[in-house]
């Protein structure tokens, strides 16, 4: 360390100031969401009332949603659909991770270029056509319809190539020697996929689920051209429909809102970390 | 021998490989030869659906030639255009807060007087409360409870809390959180010109206002943006930095400013890099999923983007083959940016 400049503070209250700084900032961003809770407590009369905090609270408005809306529906489909396409995605894009990170064969090289060059094509280019397929096999209004093109193409999130990409990323990484010995003990390719490669990617298939479970949870230009029945509806959405139906509804529109957050906010807690690293893990390499 | 062990090991690899091969053919590879197609052809989904099955026409580059004559086209390719401006915005954010972030993990932070000053604020806006009274007391308590539980478990956590708060708005961004803006935005209901009031200003009618929806738009999604994943690139590539080249600035007497343009800056070019290119094809298919829920694309197209043409082409009007010429048009730009990016990648490379 260079000589203390005397400007510097006394060591007691050293950064003090940064984290004020901080915590200010930190306010202004969270502020939107005190507002989204406090204000889907107010009463309908006091919906339109700009003032922060409610004068009695209505806890009661979250029951009201699920009378106004198929609410509980809209969970579930998100779920549903979102579980559907992750679980396809990621297995699939294991399997295919192993043949490019472990395997030796004739044209492999090509085909993980071409896998490169379909994460570079515009979703959009996509869209129409994929839609077309839909409606040409009776899919459209159907979860099939919605969860198959969602797993294997770009339709504003990630999709099976991306993943692929960083699976065999991650793949990399795992020493050769483990491979080397499975074989010598007569192991097959399935089961060094299976019992030795699968569990030691397991962070990578946790980032890439997280990635692909949000994205689809929050995905909102394909099930809003696919699905035409109200009870069907993914939250996204369902809360566009509640908004268009009942937007002046605030308190009761913002009780869905909250209820629509919550779980996202939850879940960042629980895989913050691994969510972090996987960021760096996909992007840096990209 | 060797012919067929070649030809074993292909059917293994191909065999692992299968599941996603036949899925990325059907629903990647099919719908872009198909949609190139279409781009061609009088696709009308008035005249080609379940019911109705009229031949279609092959039209040569008709669907471009009346694009690049379509007011319409130019108006919303200008908007689009217009709301990546907010691109430099989100990417200085995400720095800026990417560099506080690591300045507070850095700096070790003497947690007594921090949570003095944190007791103090939490008893000064209790005392608030008891002179003013509610309702404006008790948003003062609400916040000071808040600011002061933050920065307690700031300082304990060394700064941690700060990047999962920052990071919030970006993960949670979607409809819901559209839907909260619209609503925060709202000039006789919202917080955000009651605020504006209180200050003295005369607030803008926000997105109900054709001046004023654009930068509404861009205001909210700077909230989204600051935090993103972007920050988090940024905060790994400023833990790479080596330390010797601080160190030898501080040795030259290198000002702070100086430090920055000439360490940071230079050594953070590569994700800079990464995190404009993505930006860029990101914002040029981008708009469509916060217009839709905020102002319908309104007042009078003003938030209407090359995505949101595309959704009320395709699948408002039906006109799917026109729709397809703007994808391709998009296409387009999106590859020249690629080859640009690869281009410079290279020569990053090399150096």
């Amino acid at each position: 360390m260079p000589t203390t400049d005397p400007r510097d503070p006394p060591a007691a209250t050293r950064g003090l100031g940064l984290h004020v700084l901080m915590t200010g900032l930190s306010l202004a961003m969270i502020a939107p969401f005190a507002w989204m809770v406090l204000a889907s407590l107010k009463s309908l009369a006091e919906a339109g009332d700009p003032a922060w905090l409610p004068r009695t609270y209505h806890w009661s408005n979250y029951a009201d949603v699920f009378r106004v809306i198929p609410f509980l529906r809209f969970v579930a489909n998100s779920f549903v659909v979102a579980g559907w396409v992750t679980f396809l995605q990621v297995f699939t894009s294991a399997l295919a991770a192993f043949s490019f990170a472990r395997l030796e064969w004739p044209g492999r090289d090509r085909i993980f270029f071409l896998y490169l060059g379909t994460m570079m094509l515009p979703w959009l280019v996509m869209l129409m056509s994929n839609y077309e397929i839909m409606v040409h096999f009776g899919l459209v209004d159907s979860y099939t319809g919605l969860v198959l093109p969602a797993v294997f193409c770009s339709l504003g999130t990630t999709f099976s190539a991306f993943g692929t990409f960083l699976l065999r990323q991650f793949m990399l990484g795992i020493p050769r020697a483990l491979d080397e010995a499975a074989e010598m003990d007569g192991a097959s390719k399935w089961r060094i996929f299976w019992d030795v490669i699968l569990p030691l990617s397991r962070p990578g298939l946790a980032t890439l689920a997280i990635f692909t479970f949000i994205g689809n949870y929050q995905s909102f230009f394909w099930p809003l051209i696919m699905m035409k029945t109200v009870d069907k509806y993914t939250l996204p959405v369902g809360l566009l429909f509640f908004d268009s139906e009942h937007g002046q509804a605030t308190h009761l529109l913002m009780a869905a809102v909250t209820m629509s957050v919550l779980p996202l906010i939850a879940l960042f807690v629980i895989v913050q970390r691994q969510l972090l690293r996987g960021i760096q893990l996909g992007a840096v390499k990209g | 021998m060797s012919a067929r062990s070649s030809r074993r090991r292909w059917l293994v690899g191909m065999g692992f490989l299968l599941p996603n091969f036949i899925g990325l053919c059907a629903f990647t590879l099919v719908p872009l030869a198909l949609s190139f197609g279409m781009a061609f052809t009088d696709w009308d989904i008035l005249r080609h659906n379940v019911f109705r099955h009229e031949a279609l026409h092959f039209v040569g580059f008709e669907n471009f030639t009346r694009l690049f004559g379509d007011p319409q086209f130019w108006r919303d390719l200008g908007n689009t255009f217009f709301l990546m401006l907010g691109l430099p915005f989100g990417i200085a954010g995400s720095l800026g807060a990417a560099l506080l972030l690591t300045r507070v993990g850095r700096r070790r932070c003497a947690v007594g007087p921090a949570l003095g000053v944190a007791t103090v604020i939490f008893v000064a806006s209790g005392l608030v409360l008891l002179r003013g009274g509610m309702p404006g007391g008790g948003l003062c308590l609400l916040f000071g409870t808040f600011a002061a539980s933050v920065l307690a478990a700031g300082v304990l956590s060394n700064g941690t809390v700060y990047r999962t708060l920052f990071y919030l708005p970006s993960f949670t961004s979607g409809v819901a959180t559209f839907v909260l803006w619209k609503n925060l935005y709202n000039p006789h209901s919202g917080p955000i010109n009651l605020a504006l009031a209180r200050l003295g200003f005369d607030p803008p009618n926000w997105l109900g206002d054709y001046e004023w929806a654009k930068p509404a738009l861009m205001i909210m999604a700077l909230w989204a943006a600051i935090g993103s994943n972007n920050m988090i690139l940024y905060l790994a590539a400023l833990g790479n930095v080596s330390p010797e080249l601080y160190e030898a600035a501080d040795i030259d007497g290198a000002s702070p400013g100086q430090r920055f343009w000439n360490i940071t800056w230079p050594q953070l070019a590569p994700t800079t890099f990464f995190i404009v290119v993505t930006g860029v094809i990101a914002g040029l298919q981008g708009g469509f999923e916060m217009a839709r829920p905020m102002t319908g694309g309104g007042p009078a197209g003003s938030t209407t983007t090359l995505s949101y043409f595309i959704f009320t082409e395709g699948f408002e009007t039906g006109r799917l083959a026109y729709a397809s010429a703007v994808a391709w048009f998009l296409f387009v730009l999106v590859f020249i940016l690629s080859l640009l990016n690869f281009r410079l990648l290279k020569r990053h490379a090399d150096d």
